[in-house]
């Protein structure tokens, strides 16, 4: 199967920058996935996830989604795609049922009808079951203001659902919602990765949103810094190792070499602890003198943040 | 089918989120009613004898079409703002033309000032403003011209503003001085030549002329208030109107994808 997303060599520079805000990133993304985005505030996400979209075009590079080239052919690309906003994306002002009325109108699944009452069949349909799976009954009927923020972001990704787009793309969507929420959206979300089989494709800057992802991309500074599957991106990430150090150099290079202890000079001896052996035995079997001692055991929110400030 | 369909979604929207809103509701009116009110009603006792013509409907005339034009204009400059929140980003990724888009947001901001329209003309005729019935029927086609140029002006400013900051500070330098180009508050026809120069360029001047060309027809102060016929200022209008629009909505696009 041809993935879904797939961006080769893309690049943005804002007309005004001297430098890019994406630089060079490529990746894919299967069929089904559940593809996240991670990077600290100004890493490139919102860029990438803009140009994606088709509301900014790339400098170089070229994407496709859902086999649809991003430039050429954008309309289709739009057709293919569902978009949850950083910023919501509905009019308080308005009816749950109308935003989702607008919506459907305008991706084209039905001709426009003022009111609720003269749309076709199909459509009522459709809102009868929306508002079920919400529990919101009648209050489909009311004006959003009166919606608690997750209630909100829900009705979004339902909105977003009906046109049955190949890829949902999410912009941090929990940003803004207590705890609580939070979890229950993420909950409405693997529900709806489940019944749906839509791709996900996440952006956010909590490293726990990840680790239910297929595929973690982390990017700073608009390059990709770490790539792969959330154990394998962790394992990386959390490179445990022994810094040592001795004034007779020689000595210790010729003393690691004999007990066949891989090491790598940085300048200080970096041995990686990942593998067997403890700190003690390494440092027992050693006899030249140490000058310095060092062990490196990050937690994973420490790795993440040291991988994003490099 | 689908673009047409679009098109009237996004202008019921537009007029919807107005209806619902009833402090802009009140507050879009205060403006027009203070001008006409007080101001023409001032101006009318003290400067009143010492011209010919009634400067309470001069006024009114004049204050109709700024009105219209500026409230479509603005309404249409929103959009800046706009396609980063509510509603108005998920129709920036919606598979529609971004001309439906324009146009869509033109006709929405229509509606709009149109209600406001019809909350000034009562508004006249409580304050004594003579307006027959015809006036005001004839007055109806003539509200939605000036009101689609006064968006397509707003699609040309827009097309050339990055921020909603740049276009609160752009837009009074760009308004304020066509008030008095456009002769609203006092006639134009004897400014000084480098004057006459920039009123001609102001698109407001069309609009407030067409107005009172159409409304002071067969009135015998027509030619003291009037410039042009309504067939020369409706010609200069639709060329204008193509013109913005069309330009106006290329470098919309071509700015907003190419930041």
């Amino acid at each position: 199967m041809p993935p879904v997303i797939e961006v080769r060599e893309l690049t943005k520079r804002y007309s005004n920058s001297k430098t890019n805000a994406v630089d060079g990133i490529s990746f894919s993304v299967a069929g089904g996935e559940f593809f996240t985005l991670l990077g600290p505030n100004g890493a490139g996400k919102t860029t990438t996830i803009s140009i994606l979209t088709t509301t900014l075009t790339p400098t170089t590079g070229s994407a496709r989604i859902a086999g649809y080239d991003l430039v050429k052919e954008a309309g289709a690309v739009r057709r293919n795609a569902g978009i949850i906003f950083q910023k919501p994306s509905l009019d308080l002002n308005l009816t749950a049922e109308e935003n989702v009325r607008f919506h459907a109108v305008v991706y084209g699944l039905y001709p426009f009808r003022p009111t609720f009452s003269l749309m076709p069949k199909a459509y009522k349909q459709q809102i009868t079951e929306l508002a079920e799976i919400l529990s919101l009954k009648d209050d489909i009927f009311k004006p959003i203001k009166t919606f608690s923020g997750g209630m909100k972001r829900k009705l979004e990704i339902i909105r977003s659902l009906i046109h049955q787009p190949k890829v949902l793309f999410l912009d941090e969507p929990t940003v803004g919602l207590d705890p609580a929420s939070r979890r229950n959206l993420w909950e409405y979300i693997k529900r709806v990765r489940r019944e749906s089989g839509t791709t996900v494709f996440l952006t956010t800057h909590y490293l726990d949103e990840a680790e239910d992802a297929d595929t973690i991309c982390i990017i700073s500074k608009g390059k990709i810094v770490a790539y792969g599957p959330p154990e394998a991106v962790k394992a990386r990430l959390i490179e445990k190792y022994l810094l040592i150090d001795a004034s007779d150099k020689n000595r210790l290079r010729t003393e690691l070499k004999q007990l066949n202890i891989p090491y790598s000079e940085t300048p200080l001896f970096k041995i990686s602890l990942n593998g067997t052996p403890t700190v003690h035995q390494l440092l027992k079997a050693i006899d030249t003198p140490l000058t310095t001692v060092k062990t490196h055991n990050p937690s994973l929110e420490d790795a993440y943040l040291a991988i994003v400030e490099e | 089918m689908h673009e047409a369909n679009a098109i009237t979604v996004i202008a019921y929207r537009d007029l919807l989120k107005f209806l619902r809103d009833p402090p802009r509701l009140v507050s879009t009116l205060i403006f027009p009613l203070i001008f006409i009110g007080i101001l023409g009603g001032s101006f009318q006792s003290s400067l009143g004898d010492q011209v010919d013509f009634n400067y309470l409907t001069f006024i009114f005339t004049g204050i109709l079409a700024q009105t219209l034009f500026q409230s479509s204009a603005i309404g249409v400059i929103s959009l800046i703002e706009d396609r980063e929140n509510d509603f108005s980003q998920e129709i920036f990724v919606a598979p529609v033309s971004r001309y439906s888009i324009i146009i869509g947001k033109i006709f929405g901001e229509t509606f709009v000032s149109m209600a406001q329209g019809l909350g000034i003309l009562v508004f006249a005729v409580i304050i004594g403003i003579q307006v027959s019935l015809t006036q005001a029927l004839v007055l109806i086609p003539v509200c939605w011209i000036v009101c689609f140029f006064g968006g397509a002006f707003g699609v040309i400013i827009m097309s050339n503003l990055n921020s909603q900051r740049a276009a609160n500070q752009v837009f009074p330098f760009i308004m304020l001085p066509q008030f008095f180009l456009a002769g609203i508050f006092a006639p134009i026809n004897n400014l000084p030549w480098f004057l006459n120069l920039l009123s001609l360029i102001s698109p407001m001047r069309y609009a407030v002329d067409f107005v009172r060309a159409v409304l002071y027809k067969g009135s015998p102060d027509y030619s003291q208030v009037v410039i042009n016929n309504a067939a020369i200022n409706f010609i200069i209008i639709a060329v204008l109107f193509g013109l913005f629009l069309i330009v106006g909505t290329f470098l919309f696009v071509h700015r907003e994808r190419n930041r």
